[in-house]
């Protein structure tokens, strides 16, 4: 516990604390200048301590500070309803649905494409350039569009947004399990055949075991780009619930502490998101006969 | 054969031969042109015959275990495997392949790691676990059924991979240096175990080796080879009895195979460089 406390704990609030105490700086540089200017109209000559309290306060500061932060998503996720519209566990909870079903989409997709790249040399030559073309497309452009041409063709509501998610998921799934499944030793693909084991058998006995290492270490990309790709296919569709409409919102209204309090329940979701994939890899690994056992 | 020993006879009676090679010869091309890996191969292997393939590297012997394998396939030449060309043999699952390496799946325990051919090649139930049962406890790892192959050392995950190639009805054994890896003193262990073993199941081994006590001790025929081009210098049939202790290696007949293994070696100018 010594070891932990000195290893990780120590090093990780150290930087935290500098992180914050910058923060405050720059909560402090950017305020300023508006507070002169109210203090100026309101013919007030507050001191220097009075001041900056001042910049601490505002109700839509420039840059929050993060003890202004803290105190709203605190309130906002624990003092509301959770099927509050001021909720962030709402808008949490609706980002995360479209995430997790577009990384299950995005999942099986890469997958499914690996496997097709690695059986088909057809394939490997064919669809590799257009996967890797996919993802220089912005997707702040697709998104719309997505979103527009689902509607027209009456589908609406999670599956338009979670198509975004599976638009960024599946590449990184879909280049890992490419890796993964041509990973076996050459010496464990003649074994198999000295068997004359059939294809499906290599597959099934071989290379998709062997892949499993490099699945999970994809996913856990692929998930925190599901997230962005909910969070981003919630910005120019008008979606009225979930993170990405939060920080809309907040900035039309230039409630600026929402939106850092909405950032920060995207943060603590994609943490959440990705431990729980590191969590069932290790399970899975484990399960495996990984040495750690 | 290119040279049978006349004044030696031959320990085992040759049978209809498992393995014949007829002027065997592959060539492989690469980039910086043609190499001879296998040039003017004759050779007959009996059944139940313990057959060592040694030279130097790049002498072809793995290349020839790879061909009966129908790993590789011949640029020249006829072979022959069981009567059937190599592809066919390998078909009918008519030999067991030990590599360098024990090449277990680590995901898979010794237990599942032997069960492996034998799903491929559809045993029942009940039949995986007797063949298992039975094979462990050939290479005496009677106990390691649910280890995981990291929580083995070398030696018992190279023996479990024997486990594996011996688990299913294969008469063919074919090793690729499979102690190479291994510390003298293991290795010796496991070359008497690998005896014993070959006198209760009469399969025919064929063995690649680069150490000659380990050739002159394992077999009943020694096949000398030598490189640029891979080609048969020697073949000699030992007079060794059947039955080996370990300090037969000290024998004056065991020194004199070795030797002529030597004079093989440095005839086909295996000592230059």
């Amino acid at each position: 516990m010594t070891d932990r406390l000195r290893d990780k704990i120590v090093p990780v609030t150290a930087i935290l604390l500098g992180l914050v105490a910058a923060w405050y700086v720059f909560a402090y540089v950017m305020n300023a200048p508006f507070q002169r200017d109210l203090d100026r109209r309101a013919g007030e000559t507050p001191g220097f301590s009075e001041f900056v309290v001042k910049t601490m306060t505002q109700p839509k500061p420039t840059l929050p500070a993060p003890h202004q932060v803290a105190v709203n998503f605190f309130e906002n996720t624990f003092l509301r309803k959770v099927t509050s519209n001021r909720s962030l566990v709402y808008h949490a909870w609706v980002t995360l649905s479209s995430t997790l079903l577009g990384f299950a989409f995005g999942t099986v997709l890469g997958i499914l494409i690996a496997v097709g790249i690695v059986h088909f040399a057809a394939l490997d030559r064919s669809l590799m350039p257009w996967i890797i073309a996919s993802q220089t497309v912005p997707i702040l452009a697709l998104a719309p569009m997505i979103i527009v041409v689902l509607a027209a063709i009456g589908i609406t509501g999670l599956v338009p947004k979670a198509l975004i998610s599976t638009y960024l998921s599946f590449f990184p799934v879909a280049v890992g399990m490419v890796k993964g499944l041509r990973s076996p030793d050459i010496i464990h693909l003649d074994l198999m055949r000295t068997y004359n084991a059939s294809k499906a058998e290599t597959f099934w006995k071989l290379r998709l075991p062997a892949s499993v290492p490099y699945l999970f270490a994809s996913m856990k990309v692929a998930i925190a780009a599901s997230l962005v790709g909910a969070i981003v296919g919630e910005l120019p569709t008008g979606a009225v619930a979930g993170i990405g409409a939060k920080l809309l919102s907040g900035s039309y209204y230039s409630q600026t502490i929402d939106m850092f309090s909405a950032l920060v329940a995207g943060s603590l979701v994609a943490v959440l998101l990705v431990t729980a994939v590191g969590i069932v890899g290790r399970i899975v690994e484990r399960a495996m006969g990984g040495q750690s056992a | 054969m290119n040279a049978i020993a006349s004044d030696m006879k031959p320990a085992t009676e040759t049978l209809s031969p498992v393995v014949e090679a007829r002027g065997l010869g592959l060539t492989f091309h690469t980039n910086d042109g043609p190499v001879n890996a296998l040039s003017d191969v004759n050779l007959a292997i009996g059944k139940g015959e313990f057959v060592s393939f040694i030279g130097p590297s790049g002498c072809g012997k793995t290349t020839f275990l790879r061909v009966i394998a129908d790993l590789e396939q011949p640029t020249a030449g006829t072979i022959t495997v069981n009567g059937m060309t190599p592809g066919e043999a390998r078909e009918k699952r008519a030999y067991g392949y030990v590599f360098q390496a024990a090449g277990l799946f680590p995901w898979r325990t010794i237990q599942r790691n032997v069960a492996l051919p034998l799903e491929i090649m559809g045993y029942s139930q009940a039949e995986r676990r007797e063949r298992i049962r039975r094979t462990l406890e050939l290479v005496n790892l009677t106990g390691f059924e649910k280890k995981y192959p990291w929580q083995l050392s070398g030696g018992m995950q190279q023996r479990a991979s024997i486990a594996r190639a011996l688990a299913f009805d294969a008469d063919l054994l074919l090793m690729d240096e499979p102690f190479g890896a291994l510390d003298e003193i293991v290795r010796d262990h496991l070359n008497e175990q690998l005896l014993q073993l070959w006198a209760r199941t009469t399969k025919t081994i064929c063995f690649v080796t680069h150490s000659i006590p380990e050739a002159v001790y394992l077999s009943t025929k020694i096949v000398v080879m030598s490189p640029r081009p891979g080609r048969v210098t020697d073949v000699i049939d030992s007079t060794l009895p059947r039955e080996r202790p370990l300090d037969i290696r000290e024998t004056p007949e065991f020194l004199a195979i070795a030797a002529r293994v030597r004079d093989g070696l440095r005839a086909g100018h295996s000592y230059e460089d």
